[in-house]
């Protein structure tokens, strides 16, 4: 078998076309793909479309996130459950461009684009959820009535590639989690044509994992890059509110 | 209590509506005073508190230096783990609020109405809004109680007739806690289940934007 393992993130990111479609995975700092981000800011593809929780940007200190890429030119969409923040007085980074019209968003109810994804990775086109009904969202979208309850129709995203962070790794791409550090992981690594993993330990020999024990299937994870020790790795470091 | 308070202060409407928890619930918090339920003390009843990011049970926040990075609940808060602790991703963890397991979502809120709408993730002339995991709790779980002040810092009220934002869900919203008291909808208006102390009815209702029952 060809190794999945790649040298570096730059190498890991090099052949990423302009006009790809992105998750990334990640919830507050666990599980967001740092390094992976990093790398693509610096590789410059170029009319992406992020499919991700948030923008990111909203604490201190500043990690790479989308907001990064849409500032340096890269995004023409972001598909995201937050394109503001939920307090009006707290603006975050993403908004600037937003409000003058460089970028285009997608606002999807967090669990909704959960299982967009899911639906994705496995081979589901579209499903309907009670999530939404009567709101701005559904307005003039296609509903029908189940079990005397009307709910929305909502289509898959199929990603290009899905950037995640896991704690361990083998070389096959079995991969573990660590605590909050699987939501939305596993779902972007199916939903993509290429997933590319930023691992947090060292990458195992095959065979060394329990095949009881590994949360995402080699099957579904193409590229593996060990996250080196700082400063030349980006590891979370405890997180403080933004500066107003 | 002292005898010249007026009004529940945050953490008071936080304890009011955490008093409503029964034993063995699984309960949802937002972001911000909803959070502050999970310091009620609530006796020998025994809550699981879940968190959209896939994390079912966890403990209280956890002071600088002794935390976990790898563990955070919906507000990105370094929380810590109880013995019965339990990680899923998201599409179970949303799996669990759609099926309808969530006994109990707690929210804040920008207005409500008396027939069960609320609004919570966009404000006037706002382009774009942070939803989150809103719409799915709001419309999946078997309660939805809204935590907010009650009038706005123009004093304009915020229990209203009708939303004029846009809503986060409709026709959900069980029982609402403001500075002033507890509140249920009942369709056409709300009815006072509780005063504040140092608050009267008449007081209340004239704060409030749409009819109130005694």
């Amino acid at each position: 078998m060809r190794s999945k393992t790649f040298g570096g993130f730059a190498e890991a990111v090099a052949d990423i076309p302009d006009g790809s479609v992105i998750g990334i995975g990640g919830f507050a700092a666990p599980g967001t793909p740092y390094n992976l981000l990093q790398a693509l800011l610096a590789q410059g593809a170029k009319n992406l479309v992020c499919v991700a929780n948030t923008t990111g940007g909203a604490h201190q200190p500043r990690m790479p996130d989308i907001a990064m890429l849409v500032e340096n030119g890269q995004v023409r969409k972001v598909i995201a459950s937050f394109t503001a923040s939920t307090r009006p007085t707290d603006v975050i980074p993403f908004t600037k461009y937003y409000e003058a019209g460089e970028v285009e968003a997608e606002l999807v109810p967090q669990g909704t684009m959960a299982e967009r994804l899911r639906a994705a990775g496995a081979g589901i086109p579209a499903f309907y959820t009670p999530t939404a009904v009567g709101t701005e969202l559904a307005e003039g979208r296609e509903t029908r009535v189940f079990n005397g309850r009307e709910m929305l129709l909502e289509y898959a995203i199929p990603l290009d590639y899905a950037f995640i962070r896991a704690h361990r790794a083998d070389a096959s791409g079995n991969l573990q989690f660590r605590l909050t550090q699987r939501n939305f992981c596993p779902l972007m690594a199916m939903a993509a044509k290429t997933c590319i993993v930023e691992v947090e330990e060292d990458i195992l020999p095959v065979g060394s994992m329990d095949p009881d024990n590994v949360h995402t299937a080699g099957i579904f994870v193409q590229r593996l890059v060990k996250i080196p020790a700082a400063p030349d790795g980006i590891w979370p470091v405890r997180r403080q509110e933004r500066a107003k | 209590m002292s005898g010249t308070q007026k009004g529940w202060d945050r953490q008071q409407m936080a304890d009011r509506l955490a008093r409503e928890f029964q034993d063995g619930w699984l309960v949802n918090l937002g972001v911000g005073i909803p959070t502050m339920c999970s310091n009620t003390d609530l006796g020998d009843r025994e809550v699981t508190y879940h968190s959209e990011n896939g994390l079912i049970g966890y403990g209280p926040v956890l002071p600088a230096g002794q935390e976990d990075l790898h563990l955070v609940n919906a507000g990105g808060q370094n929380v810590s783990l109880k013995p019965d602790s339990v990680t899923v991703h998201h599409a179970d963890s949303f799996a669990i609020i759609r099926s309808g397991r969530i006994d109990v979502t707690v929210m804040g809120a920008y207005e409500v109405a008396g027939n069960g709408d609320f609004a919570n993730w966009k404000v006037a002339g706002q382009k774009g809004g942070g939803i989150g995991g809103a719409m799915d709790l709001a419309a999946c779980a078997k309660r939805v109680f809204i935590i907010l002040e009650h009038v706005t810092r123009k004093g304009a009220p915020r229990l209203v007739p009708t939303c004029a934002l846009p809503v986060t869900a409709r026709g959900v919203v069980t029982l609402v806690a403001t500075n002033y008291g507890l509140f249920a909808p009942t369709g056409t208006g709300f009815r006072v289940v509780e005063l504040a102390p140092g608050m009267s009815f008449d007081e209340v209702r004239a704060a409030t934007g749409t009819p109130l029952e005694a």
